[in-house]
């Protein structure tokens, strides 16, 4: 019975590998994927007859066959002769299936390699056997070590091209494994290939005699990867609540590590609270136990709060919860990270947390590991990150669990995915500094003052009338008993901030700063004025997420860019245009203007005391004052 | 036990009229009995299971992380395989969104008997859409040329459905190993204001850690079954028995031979040529589509068992027998940029 045969054959099952190829331009990746592709026959003949036409077109390989047309998808790319972004592809043999991450070997995209690593077991670190170890070879090996990659295959390619010389190749073993030896890989199989010919890739090649290992398919097949994840501990993100009826309460989601039984205790991590593991379910019914990468929806048997985000584990196994944490930080984004701006996380299944950067602590150079000094983080860049969350999260350290120690970093504004990391260990000053309990607190300083706190943020370009307008309101909010306190940008600079230059670095720490004591001054019951030219968004919106929704009031100056290079009361404008002063907001430096400001101050037509008036009505609208 | 709560929801699109067809929504959720012991799941294959569970994840993470999601479904047996798993996936409540069909008026007879037996079967919300506008204006596949129709009663139709009931997040059966654009899409592929899809502007994938924050106006396109094979696909509808439409079983089928593909006569508005005469072939298809645009190959194969045999030993691609694909060099890139599933 054939039929019978072919169940048994698809029953027998396989597992899965998924790898990464890595390599320079020229170095042969997506020939030696199209190669492995088309000798385990997952190329069919429609696809090859496309791929001669290509070859003719495109094709770098003369008469034959180019098998890198095989993985070169996107128009643009197959014209320009190089991949450009990750592209992935699968073959299956007897013995295992295989997911193959193609990552480009130029230099500007980090990003894109870090990608195709980032869930891949192994990594093949293609060689271009007459070039030996580049400084790309050294840059895509690091970014493998860093993303958790434990095996690498040193496919030496193109020994064709050095006539399948032996003493090139140990040379170029030689070399990589001297470089590689601080990069904590288990394993590093050195293999002699032709991805052209097809040496050593499916069959033994007779030209390398001298070569005793196996073919390169032949480790892919065998090589153990289960044994790695295996020894780990039981971790569960809960990634959704299934909650059809009263009756049934489930959370429902993947296993990332270990694996758990019905009846076995677990651990809330963020709460501390434990119960036990009622059913594991599935619609093909309840499971006696589920392992890692299973999906499934778990019952438990006390009712304790637990939602999307929450991280399950057992009691005696707990993950780290803190709320600062450092860790490796790649950077994706044409926008430089800048230290101090508030960022939105995901950790796990744990989504849009709010945080920030707080210090980078070095820049790695990813061809040397040299750690450099740094105050910004550019596209593909990699950083040593001191990283704040505004709530607890649960995570393990990258390096003893992949799937709960990494992290992404998405802006706040563009929804953007700017950063990806990975978390080294947590720092112990979250749980060291536990906060002071006040006896008397803002709402009681508030009522004795008889007047409701709040911070009132001016904002503007230079020139605009900020200063005026909030020195007439602190004047008029005096007259009325009112007790305020008026922040200016200059005066700031002067004492608190007299370190901090104009850098958008330097910017936004000064913005933090004069945020936070703002903070606390309404703390105090104070009404707090502030005139910061405060060009980004991003900083603006930090201050006004330190305090409560209605205590923030944020007040555009609106005067046209033409008209405070007129009015230029500091001659600041006329230094500017002339370089005398760099980094000059609205004429080198970005404003960013307020998208949804509580307040919209068009200056043109009005006197700095219209407006100042027209800022009282407002207050006494929001019940901040209460009118004469 | 499912309950067979299923409602059909036909809508279209008519012209300067703001008409918006009500939908309803089932009953979301019910019960099951749920003390059964697993026995099925555990004959699945190592690879199948981690595919099934990967899909469900993604699935999971949809309904998490979107206000409105829809689920693409075509009929084919991708479509087929996504629905079983997503059943899976919120076992034991219903499915939490609606399928969506877009009905280009010209699928086969038995795909839209099966379509409308399948959401009858499992109690699921199928929304039924037709680019009503592209029909009046008399587009059809064979007339019109496959672009065209392909473009007015695919594309467009899907992007009207989209905008007409604001769904910000849309599953696609589309696997990577269709086609060589595919194999860069992203699991969760963005689509700007106006569902443009720009290969460039395409958020990078790390781990499981999808982020999917949306901007007003922005939607998602979600490829739950990227890392899925054809050959994957087929022994997973054998194992989990999985109905299939009956066109994809070889039987004597009335066929004739056009730009180098076999056609089905599947009605009258082939409109046969005078060299063309009708001819029973035992014929099954790889892939199904609008009729005249779907190619059949010549097979024995009248069981899931002979098709996954045959699969072992397939010579061409599933997509040779799509004829959309040859309209022109990397049409596939230039359909996705105009929005195309």
């Amino acid at each position: 019975m054939p039929s019978k045969a072919t169940i048994d054959r698809v029953q027998a099952g396989k597992d899965q590998l998924q790898f990464i190829t890595c390599g320079s331009v020229d170095d042969g990746k997506s020939t030696l994927i199209g190669r492995l592709l088309h000798d385990s026959k997952v190329i069919y003949e429609d696809q090859l007859a496309a791929l001669a036409r290509d070859s003719a077109k495109h094709g770098t390989t003369g008469n034959d066959v180019d098998f890198a047309l095989l993985v070169d998808g996107l128009e643009a790319e197959r014209e320009q002769g190089i991949t450009i972004d990750v592209a992935y592809r699968f073959f299956t043999t007897l013995r295992r299936s295989f997911m193959v991450a193609d990552t480009p070997g130029h230099e500007q995209y980090t990003r894109n390699m870090a990608t195709g690593a980032s869930n891949a077991q192994l990594a093949i670190i293609l060689i271009d056997a007459r070039k030996g170890v580049l400084v790309q070879t050294k840059r895509h090996s690091f970014i493998c070590s860093l993303l958790g990659i434990r095996h690498v295959v040193l496919a030496v390619n193109k020994i064709d091209l050095v006539k399948y010389n032996k003493e090139r190749f140990d040379r170029i073993v030689g070399d990589y494994m001297a470089f590689a030896a601080g990069l904590g890989f288990t394993s590093v199989v050195p293999i002699p290939i032709s991805a052209r010919y097809g040496d050593n890739v499916i069959n033994q090649s007779d030209k390398t005699k001298w070569y005793q290992g196996p073919c390169l398919l032949d480790y892919l097949e065998s090589i153990d990867i289960q044994s790695d994840v295996a020894r780990q501990v039981f971790r569960f993100p809960v990634q959704w609540v299934n909650r059809p009826n009263l009756d049934f309460r489930g959370y429902a989601g993947s296993v990332a590590s270990g694996s758990i039984s019905a009846g076995d205790e677990i651990v809330v991590a963020a709460s501390g609270r434990t119960t036990r593991v009622k059913r594991i379910v599935t619609q093909d019914g309840n499971l006696p136990r589920a392992d890692a990468g299973d999906a499934v929806t778990i019952t438990l048997e006390d009712e304790i709060d637990i939602g999307r985000g929450d991280l399950l584990a057992r009691p005696n196994e707990r993950p780290e919860v803190t709320d600062q944490f450092a860790a490796h930080l790649i950077w994706m984004d044409n926008d430089p990270l800048v230290a101090g701006r508030n960022y939105i996380f995901r950790i796990g299944t744990r989504t849009g947390v709010a945080g920030s950067i707080t210090a980078i602590k070095h820049r790695i150079d990813v061809n040397t590991r040299e750690h450099l000094a740094a105050r910004k983080l550019s596209l593909n860049e990699i950083g040593f990150c001191n990283v704040a969350t505004a709530l607890p999260v649960a995570f393990d350290p990258y390096e003893v669990n992949r799937k709960t120690g990494s992290f992404i970093v998405i802006d706040r504004f563009t929804n953007r995915t700017v950063g990806a990391g990975m978390i080294a260990f947590p720092l112990r000053r979250a749980t060291n500094i536990a906060r002071q309990p006040l006896s008397v607190g803002k709402s009681e300083r508030a009522a004795l003052k008889n007047q409701k706190p709040c911070i009132i943020w001016f904002t503007g370009l230079s020139g605009a009338g900020k200063s005026t307008i909030a020195n007439i309101v602190d004047q008029k909010l005096f007259a009325m008993s009112c007790h305020t306190i008026l922040l200016d940008g200059d005066n700031m600079r002067h004492g608190l901030n007299r370190d901090l230059g104009f850098s958008e670095a330097d910017r936004v720490e000064n913005i933090r700063r004069v945020g936070e004591v703002a903070k606390l001054m309404a703390d105090g019951g104070l009404i707090v004025i502030c005139s910061f030219i405060s060009p980004y968004r991003a900083e603006r919106d930090m201050v006004r997420n330190l305090v409560a929704r209605e205590e923030f009031i944020e007040i555009f100056v609106d005067t046209p860019l033409e008209e405070c290079v007129r009015r230029d009361p500091k001659g600041l404008y006329s230094k500017a245009k002339s370089g005398k002063i760099k980094n000059f907001t609205g004429i080198d430096a970005p404003y960013e203007i307020p998208m949804r400001p509580e307040f919209h101050l068009r200056t043109m037509d009005q006197t700095p005391e219209q407006l100042a008036e027209a800022v009282i009505d407002v207050l006494k609208a929001r019940a901040i004052v209460h009118g004469h | 036990m499912q309950q067979s709560g299923c409602r059909v929801v036909r809508s279209c699109l008519l012209l300067r009229q703001g008409y918006r067809p009500k939908r309803k929504r089932c009953a979301k959720w019910h019960l099951t009995n749920n003390n059964s012991v697993s026995k099925k799941n555990h004959m699945l294959p190592k690879h199948l299971r981690r595919l099934e569970a990967e899909s469900i994840e993604i699935m999971r993470e949809v309904v998490a992380g979107f206000k409105n999601p829809v689920m693409l479904y075509s009929i084919g047996k991708d479509s087929s395989v996504m629905l079983h798993v997503a059943i899976k996936a919120f076992y034991p409540a219903k499915l939490p969104f609606p399928l969506l069909h877009v009905d280009t008026t010209w699928k086969f007879r038995e795909m839209i008997t099966f379509r409308d037996e399948t959401a009858k079967r499992l109690g699921v919300e199928l929304i039924v859409h037709v680019n009503k506008e592209g029909l009046e204006r008399g587009i059809n596949p064979i007339d019109s040329g496959s672009a065209l129709h392909t473009r007015v009663m695919k594309t467009d139709a899907l992007k009207q459905a989209l905008d007409l009931y604001h769904f910000d997040a849309a599953f696609g059966g589309a696997r990577r190993d269709e086609e060589k654009s595919r194999a860069k899409e992203r699991i969760f592929s963005f689509r700007s204001a106006g569902h443009v899809w720009d290969p460039r502007n395409q958020r990078p994938e790390l781990w499981n850690l999808f982020n999917t924050q949306l901007l007003q106006g922005e939607t998602m396109r979600v490829f739950a079954m990227s890392n899925w094979t054809e050959l994957d696909i087929w022994e997973y509808i054998m194992l989990e028995k999985i109905p299939v439409v009956p066109l994809y079983f070889a039987k004597q089928r009335p066929v004739v031979r056009r730009s180098g593909a076999t056609i089905m006569v599947d009605d009258k508005r082939l409109r046969l040529q005078s060299n063309e005469t009708p001819e029973m072939r035992m014929i099954r298809f790889r892939t199904l589509g609008c009729y005249p645009l779907s190619g059949a190959i010549d097979s024995d194969a009248t069981t899931i068992e002979d098709i996954v045999a045959e699969m072992h030993t397939a010579t061409v691609s599933e997509r040779q027998g799509r004829l959309i694909d040859t309209d022109e060099a990397a049409s596939m890139e230039k359909k996705k940029w105009e929005g195309y599933f």
